[in-house]
């Protein structure tokens, strides 16, 4: 090589053919990706198979003529249909969902690992942080997709099988049936809070393992765990800083007054559990070796 | 080159450890603007290896690498810019259709990608395929899908790892002129392979590696006229011009076969050599260089104890820094 071109300066840095894309169509595209994958389906069908099992079961509950319930809304089933949806979210919320948020979060990235895909997409023009960041958004949308896929198979049946009638609150207090709908949506948006944790750590573990499988079982093994910790007796102290704990935040939402503790609560123990996960997960993604596929 | 432009690659002492092993070993690269550049080994030499690094896919343990002047471990996807290509065989979306796969890519390739998708199927030959689900491809449909994901990005430099390999021979002689075909465009390739006739085909210069190191670097042509620097006469006579052939300076090993007259010689004393035939009345009916193979030189290089033999001229290129 001649000193010419040794001494030569680098190139600029810049798009080959205009201008780099940008976090959003990376997104996009996950979302594309997820939408043409068979699990995904499975997942969303989970998510509304459960409601649906219930409206069912309730039905022909109704029609034997048993009655009685765990909770003034399950007093309340056959009242309104909008009770259903509180019901299900309660007993979706602390297993099931999680469950489904852990199938794609612990996923998204082992998957394209395992695959191979990964070193197709990085040696694109986006950075390693917006593989990442598309990859976050995208499981957070898919959990909050899940958790919304239930609710409305929930109201749909319910307000197709009892009404859409008034609701009364764990207050005691009677709501209209459009403020009950309000506060079903406002519910499980809260119950995201949590969720995000739970999607964080099966990114997190997702990323470091390279392993679908364990990452999967990994997320839904940590909520297990933390309800086993809940249960041993002495460690009642640590209780309102499990996350487990929090996936019940929104009942705040259900008492008149709004109850915000509980709510605001679950943000900062979510947070101390989303975070770490998702910049332990962001930092291995970003100085991983790509050396699969 | 042209005057500023920094090379396509260059690599500096690269090393990569994975624990207890050395995979790549303080190689050095260069690889300038139109070569087509063979970085040739046995399989486990450290060339995927050193082509990831390359494309800021591993991080080296040691060193660095400049794709234009630009370091993939600082600038990132910037770094890529003007560079594509594929390490082992290229991998896709197998649930996704060609087009739809490249759609993809040239969505993060972002500019004008996804308007030239048509075109680059067209150059690998995959447009009556391209709405099929590529999980339903063979291995040279993927292989072919993966120039195409790579020439989407218009690049100025094509990185490609055992573009070949698994072919059958019809598809490795397509992919041939495939690579043929763009480095005729003015696309520099850096073709890593462990098939000496591909490299031999299509390759200017080279680097051989082995176990992690660069054996040789530089023109293919020099080491092939120096390792072998052997001749075939046919003459008039055959007879004298043995004798001659044993009496000349700088001629070494003549020897008599069933097809002529053989011998080694540096190229200067060849020349000596003709004029002494002419004075003796001899005729020389055909005098031609017999090259060594790649083949030879790769194994005398490759197998040993991989140092380069200074009696037969093999040095390696001096690496400007």
């Amino acid at each position: 090589m001649s000193a010419v071109e040794t001494a030569s300066a680098p190139l600029p840095a810049r798009a080959t053919h205009g201008r780099r894309p940008s976090t959003l169509t990376a997104l996009r595209w996950e979302l594309r990706k997820l939408v043409s994958q068979k699990r995904t389906y499975l997942g969303l069908g989970l998510a509304a198979l459960f409601p649906l099992i219930f409206v069912v079961f309730e039905n022909l509950h109704q029609r034997h003529g048993h009655g009685g319930g765990l909770s003034i809304f399950s007093g309340q089933i056959t009242a309104s249909g909008l009770a259903t949806p509180v019901l299900t979210l309660e007993f979706l919320s602390a297993f099931m969902l999680p469950l489904i948020a852990s199938l794609v979060a612990g996923d998204i990235v082992a998957a394209e690992d395992g695959n191979g895909t990964l070193k197709t997409i990085l040696t694109r023009s986006v950075d390693r942080s917006q593989v990442f960041a598309a990859k976050a958004l995208a499981a957070t949308l898919y959990a909050a997709l899940a958790v919304y896929v239930s609710a409305a198979v929930a109201t749909i049946g319910g307000v197709a099988s009892w009404g859409f009638h008034p609701v009364i609150t764990l207050s005691g207090t009677t709501v209209s049936a459009p403020e009950a709908l309000l506060l079903v949506f406002a519910s499980n948006a809260m119950y995201l809070i949590p969720m995000l944790g739970v999607v964080a750590f099966g990114l997190a573990l997702s990323t470091a393992t390279r392993n679908s499988a364990a990452s999967v079982v990994g997320a839904v093994g940590f909520v297990i765990l933390l309800y086993i910790v809940a249960a041993i007796p002495g460690l009642e102290g640590i209780q309102p800083y499990l996350l487990t704990e929090q996936f019940a935040n929104w009942h705040g939402l259900l008492r008149t007054p709004t109850d915000w503790a509980p709510i605001l609560h679950s943000l900062w123990v979510c947070a101390l559990y989303a975070a770490p996960a998702l910049i332990a997960g962001y930092l291995v993604f970003l100085r991983r070796d790509v050396a699969g596929g | 080159m042209p005057l500023g432009e920094a090379p396509p690659v260059r690599a500096r002492e690269l090393v990569k450890r994975y624990k207890e092993v050395l995979a790549v070993d303080h190689i050095d690269l260069n690889v300038r603007a139109g070569d087509v550049y063979g970085f040739l080994g046995p399989n486990g030499a450290g060339k995927t290896t050193t082509l990831r690094m390359c494309l800021g896919l591993i991080v080296p343990s040691e060193g660095k690498v400049e794709l234009f002047g630009r370091d993939p471990m600082r600038a990132g996807a910037g770094a890529l810019e003007g560079v594509a290509g594929f390490v082992e065989a290229p991998r896709f979306y197998p649930y996704l259709t060609a087009r739809k796969n490249l759609e993809l890519l040239a969505a993060l390739d972002g500019g004008d990608a996804r308007g030239r998708i048509a075109e680059v199927l067209d150059t690998v030959e995959l447009t009556p395929r391209a709405g099929h689900r590529v999980g339903g491809y063979s291995h040279g449909m993927r292989q072919r899908l993966g120039i195409a994901a790579a020439l989407l990005r218009r690049p100025r430099l094509l990185l490609l790892d055992e573009p070949a390999t698994g072919l059958d021979p019809a598809g490795m002689r397509d992919m041939r002129a495939l690579i043929r075909r763009l480095a005729e465009e003015g696309i520099t390739v850096l073709l890593s392979s462990h098939q000496l006739p591909e490299v031999q085909e299509l390759c200017d210069r080279v680097a051989i590696v082995d176990r992690g190191r660069v054996v040789y670097e530089g023109a293919l042509a020099d080491p092939r006229r120096q390792s072998g620097a052997g001749y075939r006469l046919r003459s008039t006579d055959d007879a004298r011009a043995l004798a001659i052939l044993a009496a000349q300076p700088g001629v070494e090993h003549a020897l008599a076969g069933e097809h002529g007259l053989s011998f080694q010689a540096q190229e200067r004393d060849v020349g000596a050599l003709t004029l002494a035939l002419a004075r003796e009345g001899i005729g020389i009916l055909a005098l031609t260089p017999e090259l060594a193979t790649l083949e030879d030189l790769f194994f005398r290089l490759t197998e040993g104890d991989g140092a380069i033999p200074a009696e037969q001229g093999l040095q390696r290129e001096k690496v400007a820094s």
